[in-house]
């Protein structure tokens, strides 16, 4: 017999105790939202308890935004998804950041030498002050938020949801479409030693959220 | 801390001589690391600063007696259907481009990955911390081939340059202070890789910046990586990925091959159930509302990350365990940690003592049937508690570890009655325990316990000196069965 087939008479002989009805109903509601008063007010403040930064502008002033945090950051270069608003691009430009675009596709060590990245993302939320990226053409495949040192993510306010269910319910629809997901809550952070928790390992030193309301 | 002289027939640290399964029993374990003041000294900080975070995190969230009840009957669904939702897993994972394999055991799981490596030309592969390949000793195994395997967990990367074993499913190096990890850099770093900086002092963030510089070269070059995973999604063919440093993203993003080796028992049935589990996941272990960074990946996505996917789906005892009806109920573990900070025998002894990669209350129920009961020191897991069950009360998918323990307790018994010349595993911790005046107040817990299933008889036949004068000296053979409940509820923390 194969391994599988092995296997699986293994387990078959393992639950021979087994019935035949349903069994183990599962007592869960799924997809609930949790109340909260301030969903963005808690978003922000989880956000922020986890040592990101946190921006909350008008929709209009994303664009001047990005330009002024890329400049306090000292951020001269950043990549740039391909889907990801013109109107930004522009402003960014326009205020001399170079823009890289992911094609031809960057190379590992190029990710490493850039200063930054830019992206958006598919669904944020609040209890947990999480960001979920589906990697669509807003946000670029995965190496990009990942490999260069600063990341900065635009969050629409009503991508915000009160807590994992909702996300769950959300992020379906992209895992049919085969699309990977990350998600992120703070920046990278270790406690490995002395449990004593030391933020910026290996992800981004620096996650900024401009949330855009 | 001694420095090991590099051996240049390997590619890799070598990890102290021994396997787990050579191990005595144990007491014997339990003994010596007793001894080590500095392992209980930085044990007992790590496992209390967790247990308070895990604490104040859990309580933030109302529903969490309905969220354990969920996820304990969600894998209890999945244990009870295990054939089907592996087919359908299966049957996803193909359908999204990833190859599918099937172990048996370690042997043949470390076999699959060998060849799977083998098959890219890579003689080296990253690593993300993954607990069933340290059951089947995988990096040993890649080393024996030729193959260099990296750590890229902190924690995993300590152990490994200090030619160690991990001694907590979380936190692999919770033994090791500031101190000796800075020796164990300054002295290993260079050796296989980017050194650690001359200067380096014995500051958390500065040991992480070194840990950075080191791997980070490792994962701009690697083209194979193996991980393990959290959860695999039956419905969708999803494999999940929980950590903290980004260390499992750059594995799981960057290298063109990725081979994920999962134990068979890591389903969930549809992807909305890991709404559950991701709640109590983080807050269990790390005491964090989420963790950092979690990945989700579906076999190959085109244009991003690994183009050549694979999933080895392991048994490794893990059916045996299923044929017990009783002792299934330990397959529902999603490997939080939360029972071994919260042990009291766990946070004396520390995770070297149970010879098993799982150590605390899951590793006392699960490794003796992953493994069987022919070692002894498969059949002394089970004493090594003493009922108090606080385990019970932390644990997320609310595993009964009383139950279960008697019960192995009884199978070691009945084993040892039919098969005399056995090593009796319960006569070594009785005398352990009351041979060693300064263990009494931890080990008589245990031993009192391990009284309750066999009858007090066992451990005072023969008692050798000092302990003989502790049985003489008093009236009561056992200590009362009531003591050590009372004493948990006076030191509580
Ligand atoms: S047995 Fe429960 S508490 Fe222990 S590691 Fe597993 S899930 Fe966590």
């Amino acid at each position: 017999m194969n391994a599988r087939d092995e296997i699986l008479a293994r387990v078959r002989a393992g639950l021979a105790d087994r019935g035949t009805g349903a069994g183990h109903p599962v007592d869960w509601v799924y997809g609930r939202a949790t109340p909260l008063p301030d969903v963005l007010g808690r978003f922000v403040e989880r956000c922020e308890d986890y040592q990101a930064r946190v921006i909350r502008v008008a929709a209009p002033d994303v664009g001047p935004t990005l330009v002024r945090v890329l400049r306090e950051s000292g951020i001269t270069s950043a990549v740039w998804p391909a889907g990801l608003d013109a109107g930004w691009r522009a402003a960014v430009l326009a205020a001399g950041v170079t823009v890289i675009a992911d094609d031809p596709p960057l190379t590992r060590r190029q990710l490493d030498e850039t200063g930054g990245v830019v992206t958006a993302a598919r669904v944020a939320v609040a209890e947990t002050g999480t960001i979920v990226l589906d990697h669509a053409a807003d946000q670029g495949r995965r190496a990009l938020s990942l490999v260069p040192d600063f990341h900065l993510a635009i969050v629409r306010g009503d991508q915000v949801v009160s807590d994992v269910p909702e996300a769950v319910a959300v992020l379906r629809a992209s895992i049919d479409a085969g699309r990977p997901l990350t998600w992120i809550s703070g920046g990278s952070a270790t406690s490995d030693i002395e449990l004593e928790r030391v933020e910026g390992v290996h992800g981004p030193r620096t996650l900024v959220i401009v949330l855009a309301e | 801390m001694s420095v090991i002289a590099p051996d240049e027939t390997r590619r890799t640290p070598a990890p102290p001589p021994g396997t787990f399964l050579g191990m005595p029993a144990f007491p014997v374990n339990a003994e010596q690391q007793l001894a080590n003041a500095q392992l209980r000294a930085n044990l007992a900080r790590a496992t209390a600063t967790i247990r308070a975070k895990r604490a104040l995190r859990v309580a933030e969230v109302p529903q969490w007696e309905d969220l354990r009840a969920a996820a304990a009957a969600i894998k209890d669904r999945v244990l009870a259907n295990l054939d089907t939702y592996l087919l359908q897993a299966e049957a996803n994972l193909t359908k999204a481009g990833a190859t599918v394999h099937w172990a048996r055991d370690g042997d043949e799981a470390n076999r699959i990955v060998t060849e799977l490596v083998r098959a890219t030309g890579a003689t080296d592969v990253v690593k993300v911390k993954s607990m069933v390949t340290q059951e089947t000793d995988l990096n040993e195994a890649l080393e024996r081939a030729g193959i260099a395997a990296w750590e890229t967990d902190l924690a995993e990367l300590i152990v490994q340059l200090g030619h160690d074993r991990p001694s907590h499913v979380l936190v692999p190096a919770i033994h090791r202070n500031r101190r000796e990890i800075r020796e164990i850099f300054l002295a290993e770093m260079g050796r296989y890789g980017t050194p650690a900086p001359p200067g380096l002092s014995d500051d958390p963030a500065e040991l992480a910046g070194a840990a950075r510089a080191h791997l980070r070269e490792k994962f701009l070059v690697a083209d194979v990586a193996i991980s393990g995973g959290n959860f695999i999604v039956a419905d969708t063919g999803t494999l999940v990925v929980v950590e903290s440093e980004g260390n499992g993203r750059m594995c799981l993003t960057l290298p063109d091959t990725l081979i994920s080796v999962v134990g068979i028992e890591k389903l969930v049935p549809t992807f909305e159930d890991l709404e559950v589990f991701l709640r109590l996941l983080p807050r269990s272990s790390t005491g964090e509302r989420m963790n950092p960074y979690t990945s989700m990946w579906t076999g190959v996505t085109a244009g991003d990350g690994p183009q050549n996917v694979h999933v080895v789906l392991v048994d490794n005892g893990r059916t045996r365990a299923l044929a017990d009806p009783v002792g299934r109920e330990a397959l529902r573990c999603i490997r939080c940690s939360a029972c071994m900070n919260i042990c009291p025998v766990y946070r004396e002894v520390g995770g070297h003592a149970y010879g098993s990669v799982y150590p605390g209350p899951i590793g006392i129920v699960l490794t003796p049937q992953l493994r069987g009961l022919d070692s002894a020191i498969d059949r002394s897991l089970p004493f090594a508690s003493t009922l108090c069950g606080a385990c019970v009360e932390v644990c997320p998918v609310g595993i009964d570890f009383p139950k279960l323990i008697v019960h192995l307790r009884r199978l070691v018994a009945d084993r040892e009655r039919t098969e005399p010349g056995l090593e009796p595993a319960v006569m070594a911790v009785g005398e352990w325990a009351f041979g060693q005046g300064k263990h009494l107040s931890l080990v008589e817990r245990v031993a009192e316990i391990a009284g309750r299933v066999f009858g007090p008889w066992r451990f005072f036949r023969k008692l050798p000196w000092p302990g003989s004068l502790w049985t003489s000296g008093r009236d009561l053979p056992v200590p009362p069965r009531e003591s050590f409940r009372h004493w948990w509820k006076r030191v509580k923390p």
